[in-house]
């Protein structure tokens, strides 16, 4: 049990020592440092002396060591565009993106798991077949394409929710927070949908295919001919061996939460991380870009870690075959 | 020979299948639509000289105060909307077929080779897979679209738009080819055919390409068509965020970027003609892909 969790956390160090070096690479090689921070009227001998102390000269691992070393302790650098330090401009936005995906989250899980589940019980039903054909539609909408479409219906036509911002924010101990104001619950409502959706399709269709595989087996088999009653045999003895994988998707959505929030927070111009993504690509914000890339891995990466450790407490063969 | 093709298995479910039917109809026609657009439509979007500010802001022709002319209307520089969706279609479906044609040659390329030699090589292929993979698409193009701007000079950034733009898609496209052809070679491999054109000393590529590969087609067919409905999805959503093409050559994002300026100004046609264009343009392919995976999937039938 000790020696799994430690063997996943190296594996994560080795993922997260991974995504910096990539981010570094961005960094020194995707355009020069030096001509992003000086202007025209430069010297020659002034860049080399900035170079110089920059310590861009040095050896490649030297300065891969020094950037790591700096990210760390929580030094991320400073933005091209605006000059600010890249750590503020991040935590400035994280509240805004966390709280966005983690509704859209709960909402394809209400939703999404009780359709499943009875997509899978009825499989030939007129219900069935209606939602299957709908999320089918639903997949081929590009997200973007839901949000205006919910921004024109209850925006624009019936004029019940804001469509862009946060509405009203709460500050709490620097984490500005839209869920403690009926303001800002109206503002969320509608991004959260259409983040929410997509999300919603895939784990519906998990859940229905994986439920389906589980009401085939041998011990579902067993478990009619010994006459247990449906209700008790679909809930309790399908749907638990049904959930494992269900965990999965959560730690492999969230990817997909946080890559499709960009798009979600451009239509409704919501204030998040990948509003501020967006902007450092079309600026060509190379510490930014990087950045970004680094935060997201290292919510991957938490995720998953928790995901692996969620299976041990709820899965008691893996327990057994660690013992073994 | 053509009743041979009329009778057999594919075809025969293609006929007992409405859905199919129609989706194969819709998606025929706007190809068709797309494919001859200088010939069908009346004036040339990217071409100042064939419209007017004069015509500006017509609505469709059967709403009040229309121009029979313009038969779904004209945005904010007299510009004929059914033109701009023909030849926006025309760059989304360009943009689309060149990248997932580009990813299925690398990723059925890589994944032959991985499955055929396996080891080591098959190994780093597989991880940097599974690395793209825990990434969504979008993520990999937008930041494969933010590295080629850093790296070429400005003045070539709005000429090497389109490519820049189908290499970023065809990169983030290509793993599901590598992981499917990767799997289906594995079994190949060691079927008594292909042992025996390796025994018979046959070239390696001669033996993936002409033996294994035409063995293999089914799945990757299915994927081929799946795959063209994310790339089409996938330039509309980069041009959406004004990252893929610019306002000067519209793709259907482009259109659609364009005409979420209107949404609250009453001109609903400007914005809601080339978004249900290209939402009848992606269902109709996706409902084909699930079609041909349940045509090539016994297990399902």
């Amino acid at each position: 049990m000790v020696y799994f969790i430690l063997k996943r956390l190296l594996q994560s160090v080795f993922v997260m020592l991974a995504v910096a070096l990539l981010a570094f690479s961005l960094f020194r090689f995707v355009g020069d440092p030096v001509s992003q921070m000086t202007g025209v009227e430069t010297s020659v001998e002034d860049r080399e002396r900035l170079r110089e102390e920059l310590g861009l000269n040095d050896p490649f691992i030297a300065q891969f060591a020094r950037f790591t070393g700096d990210m760390l302790q929580g030094d991320f650098g400073f933005s091209y565009r605006t000059r600010q330090p890249v750590a503020e401009m991040i935590a400035d936005r994280i509240p805004a993106t966390l709280e966005l995906g983690t509704v859209a989250l709960i909402i394809s899980l209400i939703v999404g798991i009780p359709a499943g589940v009875y997509t899978a019980l009825r499989p030939r039903g007129f219900i069935t077949q209606t939602i299957l054909m709908t999320t089918l539609v639903g997949v081929s909408i590009p997200t973007f394409v839901i949000g205006i479409m919910l921004i024109f219906l209850f925006g624009v036509q019936l004029g019940w929710l804001p469509t862009f911002g946060r509405g009203g924010t709460v500050e709490i101990g620097g984490w500005t927070s839209s869920l403690f104001t009926i303001d800002g619950w109206r503002a969320l409502i509608l991004p959260a949908l259409t983040l929410g959706v997509y999300q919603l399709t895939l784990t519906m269709r998990l859940v229905r295919a994986e439920m389906m595989e589980v009401l085939r087996s041998d011990y579902i088999r067993f478990a009619t001919a010994r006459g247990i009653p449906y209700r008790r045999l679909h809930f309790r003895h399908a749907l638990a061996n049904t959930m494992i994988p269900v965990i999965t998707i959560i730690g492999l959505q969230f990817g997909g939460v946080i890559a499709f929030s960009i798009v979600t927070e451009s239509v409704f111009q919501w204030p998040g991380m990948g509003l501020l993504f967006l902007e450092s690509i079309r600026f060509v914000d190379i510490p930014v870009m990087g950045v970004y890339l680094v935060v997201i891995a290292f919510f991957f990466v938490l995720v998953n870690l928790l995901v692996d450790m969620l299976y041990i407490a709820i899965d008691p063969r893996l327990r057994v075959k660690e013992a073994a | 020979m053509l009743a041979r093709f009329w009778d057999s298995d594919a075809v025969w479910a293609f006929r007992h299948s409405p859905a199919a039917i129609v989706a194969f109809i819709v998606a025929v026609l706007i190809l068709g639509g797309a494919l001859f657009a200088p010939w069908l439509a009346q004036s040339n979007p990217y071409d100042l000289t064939t419209f007017s500010l004069i015509d500006g802001l017509l609505p469709p022709v059967w709403e009040e105060g229309s121009d029979r002319r313009f038969l779904l209307g004209t945005d904010d520089q007299g510009r004929d909307m059914v033109s701009a969706i023909l030849f926006g279609a025309r760059l989304s479906l360009l943009i689309g077929l060149m990248a997932m044609l580009i990813a299925t040659v690398l990723g059925v390329g890589l994944g032959l080779a991985a499955g055929y030699y396996g080891g080591r090589f098959d190994a780093i292929v597989m991880r940097i897979a599974d690395v793209q993979l825990a990434l969504p698409a979008i993520l990999t193009a937008l930041l494969i679209d933010g590295i080629a701007r850093g790296l070429l000079p400005p003045s070539s950034h709005e000429n090497l738009r389109i490519v820049v733009l189908t290499l970023a898609i065809a990169l983030s496209l290509w793993v599901n080819f590598a992981r499917t052809a990767r799997a289906s070679t594995f079994v190949e491999r060691n079927k008594e055919y292909v042992q025996a054109a390796m025994i018979m000393g046959q070239h390696p590529l001669r033996v993936m390409f002409w033996h294994i590969l035409p063995n293999i087609l089914g799945p990757l067919l299915v994927i081929m068509t799946v795959d063209l409905a994310s790339a089409i999805l996938l330039e509309a959503t980069l041009s959406f965020l004004g990252i893929g093409l610019p306002a000067d050559s519209p793709s259907l994002g482009t259109l659609i970027r364009i005409g979420m300026q209107f949404l609250l100004s009453g001109e609903w046609w400007i914005l809601w003609v080339p978004t249900l264009f290209l939402v009848a343009l992606v269902v109709s392919i996706n409902i084909l892909g699930d079609f041909l995976r349940d045509v090539f999937n016994p297990r399902l039938r």
